[in-house]
């Protein structure tokens, strides 16, 4: 047997566990590909007590950092630490070079999509994008309709969930282009693996992501309203609904990375068609909201009226263009997970060019015949709500229940405009320390693209984790986790 | 931009600093309060012990049990880990996290993670045998966690606004608790005011300078014979100790001052109020006070410490809109 092939089985690895999938950190059983051959060595040479230590001291200080979220559905304000785990995610930097141009070619399409579809709706009249299905999308918003948004910019900040497929390639597995959460996770986790692997880290040579937040303020102070008093030095502000939202956390760290004022909608109040937030020193003008606030809930006279997380006459003052918001009302358009079935389509109308990223093959279900053969292999697919993020209201098939699939079946009859299908990836998967040793998980991967005066992607990302074993959903409110990230500079 | 660019404070940051920080000092009140009975119950007797159960009871404006029976053992769980006692030390301390979580971003990391510590702590402690067994350990624990609170913040946070109002909560908070704990101690403590106090009366005395963390600094100044009347003077009137009713008063006028330049609001009306209180602290003779009667003093105290937290509410955190443009 070759060296590799005995090494392989040593702790931490005993019991690593291959299958069909992509796995990150090896080529076969005992081969590590070779940008993980560094972090394979230190492992095998590293007790596995160390490691355990290590970790043990990494959730006491995200514990005591408060770095947690809240899960809905238990009981009010159930705060949980974001499970972090200790081995880092390697991408060589070829590899992050074609998804960085892939996912500024798509935010860039994008963005002339949104444009395009709020006013003249090219796209629309020629056929490309179906009429009805965006005017039937829950987040499409009529008040949008001939708004004229700074530079044309609808969405500034954005995170795409990507997927490494079995062949290796990456894919584009979905846009979230309205409120994306979890960058403070990717600097959180970069900040504890500085700590545990203070020399392996410097000997890689790791893309810095610290410089995130200043990068966010700069794309945020580029959509500074012209007819601001304060042009040159634009007062941003960062909406959070507040202490019991699930991302509370992310939102005091960016504001306070930024140094930006946290505002709740209480703290602002909208006079003559301008936004002022409350101060000791009395009211001051407010330029640019960076809004982790949902469109429906930003102003209860003209989105929800029982909404109390929002500004009343805050969208006035925005038609008015006294403010400006990020991201744009009405992105959840191009998210709405039937429209993403477009999006190849969508690039190659704006920008002539082939999608540098693939999408996943996607069952639109208010077509018949792809809706009649979803509904015949149920328990091979994935079925996903279009207009839901965070995991939830989703059927995988083949861990579901018969009574799940006819749940499933009878709520896609009654909306098929609703529901979309996918085949059930195989997410590739990469090494987690958990229960003492290295145990496969299958990983996704969030990078986050700034849009204001050019489009920057900070390298790195936020990996997330299925926890579970065998599980394939990543997402932190269904049991996931995340790992650090790290892009190599050569 | 000027290099000294004002910054910008929220009202309800303001609101949530000036409660984060009432409330830890309540919590350390109410600890040190039990910390000393305690300490005390060893050396007593039981109807000695309950005397001051009564008085504590008064004076932290818990309900008193009907049939007068003072359950040393089930006041301590209400007071200190009962969640559904506002004012008991898990809520108290709950609270003050809960105001600085939302309030996270203008405090300094290393305060949240001293506060957020000490709330770990005190949520991770049930109640029973075992703890009541060593439960001295449990109330050192809230005063020292809170004196760290005290020191990472004025070692790691500007002291500009934010900070003042910080101060101002401690102390506001701090002179209504003396206040009630002197007014109720000697209109219940049977005592003559110039004379030395002995045996029993002895340890009720030293109970209340150590329930105001008070009894070796005052023994600095007057020594360790106890006059209720050099008590109370000390309680009262004197002016570099921080645990006394006209240090605290100072430290809120101050606090006020300096909020009210940094803001460039006229506060006359807090300012005039407790500069007023201030004033009246420092000329005043112990023996005119006691002459008129502690309590209505003290009640006097309160009623315009409260006066000037309402102004502070309606200037700073609750203005009307039309009083408040500015560019």
């Amino acid at each position: 047997m070759p060296e590799t092939g005995r090494r392989m089985f040593r702790p931490p690895f005993r019991n690593y566990q291959f299958d069909t999938a992509y796995d990150e950190m090896f080529e076969a059983p005992g081969e590590p590909r070779p940008h993980y051959r560094a972090l394979f060595q230190t492992l095998l040479a590293l007790p596995p007590e160390e490691l355990r230590k290590s970790q043990q001291a990494a959730d006491l200080s995200f514990l005591h950092q408060g770095i947690t979220f809240t899960v809905y559905g238990k009981e009010e304000g159930t705060e949980r630490v974001f499970p972090n785990d200790l081995l880092p995610r390697i991408i060589p930097n070829h590899e992050w070079r074609k998804i960085e141009n892939g996912l500024t070619q798509r935010i860039a399409a994008l963005n002339m999509f949104l444009e395009d579809v709020y006013h003249r709706g090219r796209i629309l009249a020629d056929g490309i994008v179906p009429r009805e299905l965006v005017y039937s999308c829950r987040h499409f918003r009529r008040e949008m309709r001939g708004l004229a948004v700074p530079r044309g910019i609808y969405v500034s900040v954005c995170g795409t969930d990507l997927v490494r497929l079995p062949d290796g390639s990456f894919a584009v597995l979905e846009d979230n282009l309205r409120v994306p959460s979890g960058v403070s996770y990717m600097l959180a986790n970069r900040k504890v693996l500085k700590k545990v692997f203070p020399t392996l880290f410097r000997d890689y040579g790791v893309s810095p992501v610290d410089h995130y937040a200043q990068a966010l303020l700069a794309t945020l102070r580029a959509l500074s309203p012209s007819n601001s008093t304060n042009r040159h030095e634009p007062t941003v502000v960062l909406l959070t609904p507040g202490v019991f939202n699930s991302a509370y956390f992310e939102h005091t760290f960016l504001a306070q990375q930024m140094g930006v004022e946290l505002v709740e909608g209480r703290d602002l109040l909208v006079h003559d068609n301008v936004v002022y937030m409350r101060t000791t020193a009395g009211l001051r003008r407010v330029d640019v909201i960076y809004r982790r606030v949902d469109d429906d809930f930003l102003d209860p006279l003209c989105f929800r009226r029982d909404s109390r997380l929002g500004v009343p006459g805050l969208f006035n003052a925005y038609r008015a263009g006294n403010v400006m918001l990020a991201n744009a009302i009405g992105t959840g358009i191009a998210d709405d997970k039937a429209i993403y079935a477009y999006v190849p389509a969508i690039i190659r109308y704006y920008l002539g060019e082939d999608p540098i990223l693939s999408n996943i093959e996607t069952y639109l279900l208010t077509d018949r015949s792809q809706r009649d053969y979803v509904l015949a292999h149920l328990d091979e697919l994935v079925v996903k709500a279009v207009g839901e993020s965070g995991g939830y209201g989703m059927l995988i098939g083949p861990h579901s229940t018969a009574a799940e699939r006819e749940e499933f079946r009878q709520r896609i009859v009654a909306e098929p405009r609703n529901y979309i299908a996918q085949p059930t990836l195989s997410l590739s998967r990469a090494p987690c320390f958990l229960e003492g040793e290295a145990q496969a998980r299958h990983v996704d991967l969030r990078p986050y693209i700034l849009y204001g005066n050019n489009v920057t992607l900070v390298p790195g990302g936020l990996t997330r984790v299925a926890l579970r074993r065998g599980s394939l959903v990543v997402n932190s409110s269904q049991g996931g986790g995340s790992k650090d990230t790290w892009v190599l500079r050569a | 931009m000027s290099q000294f660019r004002e910054t910008t404070m929220l009202s309800r940051v303001a609101d949530s600093l000036y409660w984060m920080s009432r409330y830890l000092e309540r919590a350390v009140h109410t600890a040190r309060l039990i910390d000393v009975d305690l300490q005390l119950r060893l050396d007593q007797s039981p109807e000695a012990s309950s005397g001051r159960w009564l008085r504590l009871l008064e004076a932290s404006q818990a309900p008193i049990p009907e049939d007068g029976k003072i359950d040393a053992t089930a006041l301590t769980d209400i007071l200190t880990l009962d969640r559904t006692n506002p004012s008991s030390i898990i809520s108290c301390v709950a609270a003050a996290r809960e105001n600085l979580r939302q309030v996270r971003e203008q405090c300094s990391s290393e305060m949240w993670e001293q506060l957020n510590r000490l709330y770990l702590q005190v949520n991770s402690t049930t109640s029973g045998e075992a703890w009541l067994l060593h439960s001295y350990v449990f109330f050192r624990a809230v005063q020292e966690g809170a004196y760290l609170f005290q020191g990472v913040t004025d070692s790691t946070m500007s002291h500009g606004e934010g900070w003042q109002y910080i101060q101002l909560g401690r102390y506001v908070e701090r002179t209504d608790a003396l206040a009630r704990l002197i007014g109720t101690h000697f209109t219940r403590l049977p005592h003559s005011l110039d004379q030395a106090v002995e045996s029993e009366e002895y340890l009720e005395w030293v109970g209340l300078l150590k329930s105001c963390a008070a009894f070796e600094a005052y023994c600095k100044t007057y020594t360790a014979e106890l006059r209720p009347l050099r008590v109370a003077e000390f309680l009262l009137l004197n002016s570099s100790f921080p645990h006394s009713v006209r240090f605290s008063v100072d430290m809120v006028h101050a606090a006020l001052t300096a909020i009210g330049q940094l803001t460039e609001r006229k506060a006359e009306q807090p300012v005039r109020l407790t500069g007023r209180l201030r004033a009246t602290l420092s000329f005043s003779q112990i023996e005119e006070i006691m002459a008129s009667g502690a309590n209505s003093y003290v009640e006097s105290v309160r009623w315009q410490c409260a006066q000037a937290h309402s102004s502070i509410h309606q200037i700073y955190f609750d203005y009307p809109v039309e009083s408040a443009l500015v560019s």
